[in-house]
C-alpha cells in the first residue's frame, strides 16, 4: 500500500550556523545515525524474542509436547514392550532430556533470549525447531530462502505494478483534475478500506467457484508441469487472483493519494510562475512538480521494497500461496521461534538500512537538505 | 467551536458523507436492537450451544430469500410440536386407564428439491408400561404409507431417513425421496402432505408429547452453518462487536497518540527523545506477527487483542505528524499569551494545545475504524477470533474451514462479507469527506 509521507522533520530545511567541514559533519552524522539505528534494531529484536517466548509460557507448551511425543512413541513401540517399567521410564526421561537439549530448553530463558539475540544480530539464523523446508532441511536460512521467490514473485508483480500505474495515472489525473475519471477515482477511493484478502474471497467466489476458470489457490498445478512454458503458464494462472486482489485493494487510494499530493504541489506559486513564463507543460511537470515530490515518491518506493520481504500473511493464507507471510503464520502456530526471529531480523535490518540510505538520497535529490545539517 | 460547527455544515454537501452517516446510524440501530433483544449471556449460550439448542435447524441451509432468485424452489424448514399447540393433539380416555392420542400435521410442499431430513421427537411419561405410537404418511395423490409402529421410551427420536424397516418396505435407500416422489415416474409430487400420528398409553398418568421437525433446504433470513446454528445470531451480534472494536481501537489510539505527542512536544527534552525512540522501535516490530503470537500463545479474548492493538498502534507514524504540527502550534501567539497569564503546563497542553488539533484528529479517527474492524475479521479468518463471541470474521472462518466456496454455500461467506464491506465503506466514505472538509489543503481539490 502506498502511503504518502512527509519527510522526517529533523532532516528538513534548517541551515546550520556551525561551520564544520563537510567531512566531519557527515562522519559525525553517519556514526550517530548508525548507532541509534542499531540500538533500535537490537531493542526491537529483543522485544520480538520476548513476545515470541511469552515470558517462558511457550517453554511449558514445548516441554509438554516433547514429553507427550516421546512417551507415546516409546509406549507404542513394539521393541520397548519387553522392558520392565522402571528401565522404560528411565529411557523415556533420558530421551526427553536429549530432546530438550536439542531444542535448547535446558538453558535458562534469559540466557537463551540473549543467545537468540546475538545469533540474530550476526545473522546466524540457526535451525528451526519444528518446521522443515520442502527439501527437508531444518536451516532457517534455507526455509526462508525457499519461500522467498514465491513471495517476491507475487508481491513484486503486484506492488511494482501498483506503484508505477498509480504514479502514472495520478499524474495524468492531476493534469486535468475534476474530469469524469478524476471524480470516479475520488469516489472509489474508500474501497481501499477493505483489505486484499477480502477481495480475494470475492474473486475466488466469482472466478473459481462460479465461472470455474481460475484455481482456488496454490502456486502451480499438481503435479507441476515439466515443460517450462507450461510451468510458467500454470504459475500465471495461479497468480492472477492473489495479485489482482492485492492490486485492487490499494489501487484507488494509491492513485488518490498521489493525485492529491501532485495537486498540492502544483498549486505552489513557483508552478504558476513557471506556467506564466510560458514553459511547456511537460517541463513544468518534470522540473516543478515531480522534482519537489521526488523525496516522498522515493520514500514510498523504498517502503514498498521492504514490504516485499514480509509478504502478505493473510492473502497468502487465503490463497494457499507458499510464501513468506504464510510461513511466518505457520511458524507461529508451531511455536517455531527461530523462524519468527529470523524473518523479523531481516525485516528490521532492511528497514534500518533503508532509513539510513534515505537520509542520503534526500540530500541527493533535494538540494535544500544537507546530510547531518541542523 | 464555531469553525467546527461550520465545518460540519459543509460536510452535508458531500453525498459520501451523508451515505456514510446513514450507514453508521443503521449499524448503531442494529447494535442497540441486538443488545436489547439478545442479551450477552443468551447470545453466548446460543452460539456455544450444540444439537440440544439447534436440533430444529437443518445443516448448511441457505437463507430462504434465495427462492426469489433461484429457478428451483427450495423447501423451507419448520418445526411443530404438540406442547405449544402448533401441532394438533386430541386425547381420548378409554377404560382400564388407557387412552388414545391422535395428532396430525398437514403442510404444503411446493419445492423442486427434496428436504434434507424429517425427524420426530417423542417425549413420554410413564411408570412401567411404555406407550405406543404409530405413524402414517399421506401423499397428495392419495397414497398412504405406514411409517412405523413402536413402543416409545421417555425420550425417543425417530429419524425417517434412518428407519431400516421402512427402507426395506419402500425398497429404497433414500426414504425421503420415496416419500415425496411418485414411485412410477420418480418425479416430486407437489401438494399437501399429511403426517398422521396415533398413540396409545396404558397408565392413568401416562402422556406423550410429539415434535415434528422438517429440515428443508432453506432456513430463515440468514441460513445456517455446519452446527445448525442460525446465522442471524452472529450476523446481528457481529455488529456491536465490530463497532465496539473499531471505535474503541481507533478512538483509543488517536486520543492516546495525540496526548503523548502533545506532552512530548510541550515538555521536550528527554521525554520527547524517549517518545521518538519508542516510535522508531515500534516501527521495527512486526505488528501482525505480534498480534498472531498473542492470539496463539496467550489469549484470544477480543479485549486482550484490542488492548495489544491499541498499544502497538499508539507509537506509529501518526505521532510524527502530530509532533511536527504541535511544534508549530507551540510557537504561536496564543500559547505565549497563556504562558504570560500564568497557565500551568497541563492546562496549556489539555486546554490550548490539544483542542487545536481536533480537526486533524477527527478524519483520521473515522478513517481508521474500518482498518480495525477488518483487523478483527482478519485475525478471526486466521483462526484467532474470540472463542466465545459470535463475530462476522468467525462466520467467514467457519465457512472457509468448511469449504463453503468449493461446496457452493455462497450465502455463508457473502452475508458477513457484505456487512463488513458496508461497515468499512460507511466509515471510509465519512472519513474521506471529513478529511476534505477539515484539511484546508484539500478543500479546493
Amino acid at each position: 500500500m502506498a502511503v504518502v509521507t512527509q519527510p522526517p522533520a529533523e532532516n528538513a530545511v534548517k541551515k546550520g550556523t556551525r561551520r564544520d567541514s563537510t567531512f566531519m559533519r557527515v562522519t559525525r552524522f553517519v556514526s550517530l545515525r548508525i548507532l541509534t539505528l542499531f540500538m533500535t534494531v537490537v531493542i526491537g529484536i529483543y522485544l520480538t524474542i520476548m513476545i515470541a517466548n511469552m515470558g517462558g509460557y511457550v517453554d511449558q507448551i514445548m516441554r509438554g509436547e516433547i514429553r507427550e511425543r516421546i512417551t507415546t512413541a516409546i509406549a507404542g513401540g513394539a521393541a520397548f514392550k519387553q522392558m520392565d517399567p522402571a528401565t522404560r521410564q528411565k529411557l523415556i526421561e533420558e530421551k526427553i532430556a536429549v530432546e530438550e537439549e536439542r531444542v535448547g530448553l535446558n538453558v535458562p530463558i534469559a540466557v537463551r533470549n540473549f543467545r537468540y539475540l546475538s545469533n540474530a544480530l550476526t545473522l546466524q539464523l540457526g535451525r528451526a525447531i519444528n518446521m522443515t523446508s520442502d527439501s527437508g532441511s531444518k536451516q532457517v536460512r534455507l526455509i526462508l530462502l525457499e519461500r522467498l521467490p514465491a513471495t517476491l514473485l507475487l508481491m513484486g508483480t503486484s506492488q511494482l505494478f501498483l506503484f508505477f500505474s498509480s504514479v502514472f495515472i495520478a499524474l495524468n489525473l492531476s493534469r486535468r483534475y475534476g474530469n469524469f475519471w478524476d471524480k470516479l477515482t475520488v469516489a472509489f477511493s474508500p474501497t481501499s478500506a477493505v483489505p486484499p484478502w477480502f477481495y480475494g474471497i470475492f474473486l475466488i467466489l466469482i472466478f473459481s467457484a462460479l465461472l470455474k476458470i481460475l484455481p482456488f489457490g496454490g502456486m502451480v498445478d499438481s503435479p507441476p508441469p515439466s515443460n517450462p512454458i507450461d510451468y510458467s503458464l500454470s504459475l500465471l494462472k495461479h497468480m492472477t487472483l492473489p495479485a489482482l486482489s492485492l492490486i485492487l485493494s490499494a489501487f484507488f487510494l494509491s492513485i488518490y493519494n498521489y493525485r492529491t499530493f501532485f495537486l498540492i504541489y502544483s498549486s505552489e506559486d513557483y508552478v504558476d510562475m513557471a506556467k506564466a513564463k510560458g514553459l511547456p507543460s511537460r517541463d513544468v511537470e518534470r522540473r516543478y512538480i515531480l522534482r519537489p515530490t521526488l523525496p516522498n515518491i522515493i520514500t514510498n518506493f523504498a517502503l514498498l521494497i521492504i514490504a516485499l520481504w514480509t509478504g502478505a500473511t493473510i492473502t497468502e493464507t487465503v490463497f494457499l500461496w507458499p510464501g513468506l507471510g504464510r510461513t511466518l503464520y505457520q511458524a507461529i502456530g508451531l511455536y517455531d521461534i527461530p523462524i519468527i526471529v529470523g524473518s523479523t531480523i531481516i525485516y528490521a535490518y532492511l528497514l534500518a538500512l533503508t532509513v539510513f540510505l534515505l537520509d542520503f538520497i534526500y540530500a541527493l535529490v533535494d538540494p535544500r537538505v544537507k546530510v547531518g545539517g541542523k | 467551536m464555531k469553525t467546527l460547527r461550520n465545518s460540519f455544515q459543509t460536510l452535508w454537501k458531500y453525498p459520501s458523507a451523508v451515505m456514510g452517516v446513514l450507514v453508521i446510524i443503521a449499524l448503531v440501530v442494529i447494535s442497540i436492537y441486538t443488545l436489547v433483544t439478545i442479551p450477552y449471556q443468551e447470545a453466548i449460550r446460543l452460539w456455544r450451544g450444540g444439537e440440544d439448542v439447534w436440533y430444529r435447524n437443518p445443516k448448511f441451509a441457505s437463507p430462504s430469500w434465495i427462492n426469489f432468485f433461484s429457478a428451483k424452489k427450495y423447501a423451507e424448514s419448520f418445526a411443530v410440536q404438540t406442547s405449544d399447540g402448533s401441532m394438533s393433539k386430541v386425547v381420548t380416555s378409554n377404560d382400564q386407564d388407557t387412552s388414545t392420542i391422535a395428532s396430525s400435521y398437514t403442510f404444503p410442499f411446493e419445492a423442486d428439491v427434496l428436504p434434507q431430513d424429517m425427524i420426530l421427537y417423542i417425549t413420554s411419561m410413564y411408570q412401567e408400561k411404555q406407550p405406543f405410537l404409530s405413524a402414517e404418511w399421506h401423499t397428495p395423490d392419495g397414497r398412504t404409507i405406514r411409517l412405523t409402529n413402536m413402543a416409545v421410551t421417555q425420550k425417543q427420536t425417530y429419524r425417517f431417513a434412518q428407519d431400516e424397516k421402512l427402507k426395506v418396505k419402500l425398497k429404497t435407500d433414500d426414504v425421503i425421496a420415496a416419500l415425496f416422489t411418485d414411485p412410477k415416474t420418480g418425479q416430486i409430487i407437489k401438494g399437501d402432505y399429511q403426517l398422521q400420528l396415533s398413540g396409545a398409553t396404558f397408565e392413568p398418568e401416562s402422556n406423550m408429547d410429539l415434535e415434528f421437525v422438517f429440515h428443508g433446504q432453506v432456513y430463515g433470513l440468514a441460513g445456517t452453518d455446519q452446527a445448525r446454528r442460525d446465522l442471524m445470531l452472529p450476523l446481528l451480534w457481529g455488529t456491536p462487536v465490530a463497532l465496539a472494536f473499531g471505535l474503541i481501537a481507533s478512538l483509543g489510539t488517536a486520543v492516546l497518540t495525540m496526548v503523548i505527542a502533545a506532552l512530548g512536544t510541550w515538555y521536550g527534552g528527554w521525554l520527547d527523545n524517549i517518545i521518538q525512540r519508542i516510535t522508531e522501535i515500534n516501527i521495527v516490530l512486526p505488528f501482525l506477527s505480534i498480534l498472531i503470537m498473542v492470539g496463539t500463545f496467550y489469549s484470544r479474548s477480543i479485549w486482550v487483542i484490542l488492548g495489544v492493538t491499541i498499544l502497538l498502534s499508539i507509537f506509529s507514524g501518526a505521532i510524527i505528524t502530530y509532533r511536527s504540527t504541535f511544534l508549530q502550534v507551540k510557537e504561536s501567539m496564543y500559547i505565549e499569551a497563556a504562558k504570560a497569564y500564568g497557565a500551568s503546563s497541563p492546562r496549556i497542553v489539555f486546554v490550548y494545545l490539544i483542542p487545536r488539533m481536533i480537526p486533524l484528529l477527527i478524519p483520521g479517527l473515522v478513517s481508521a475504524v474500518p482498518v480495525f474492524v477488518f483487523l478483527e475479521a482478519s485475525l478471526a479468518v486466521l483462526g484467532l477470533g474470540d472463542p466465545v463471541l459470535p463475530t462476522w470474521g468467525k462466520i467467514i472462518q467457519d465457512a472457509n474451514s468448511n469449504g463453503a466456496l468449493y461446496r457452493g454455500y455462497y450465502y455463508w461467506i457473502l452475508e458477513p462479507a457484505t456487512l463488513l464491506m458496508i461497515t468499512g465503506l460507511g466509515f471510509a466514505m465519512l472519513g474521506f469527506a471529513l478529511d476534505r472538509v477539515f484539511n484546508p489543503k484539500l478543500r479546493n481539490i
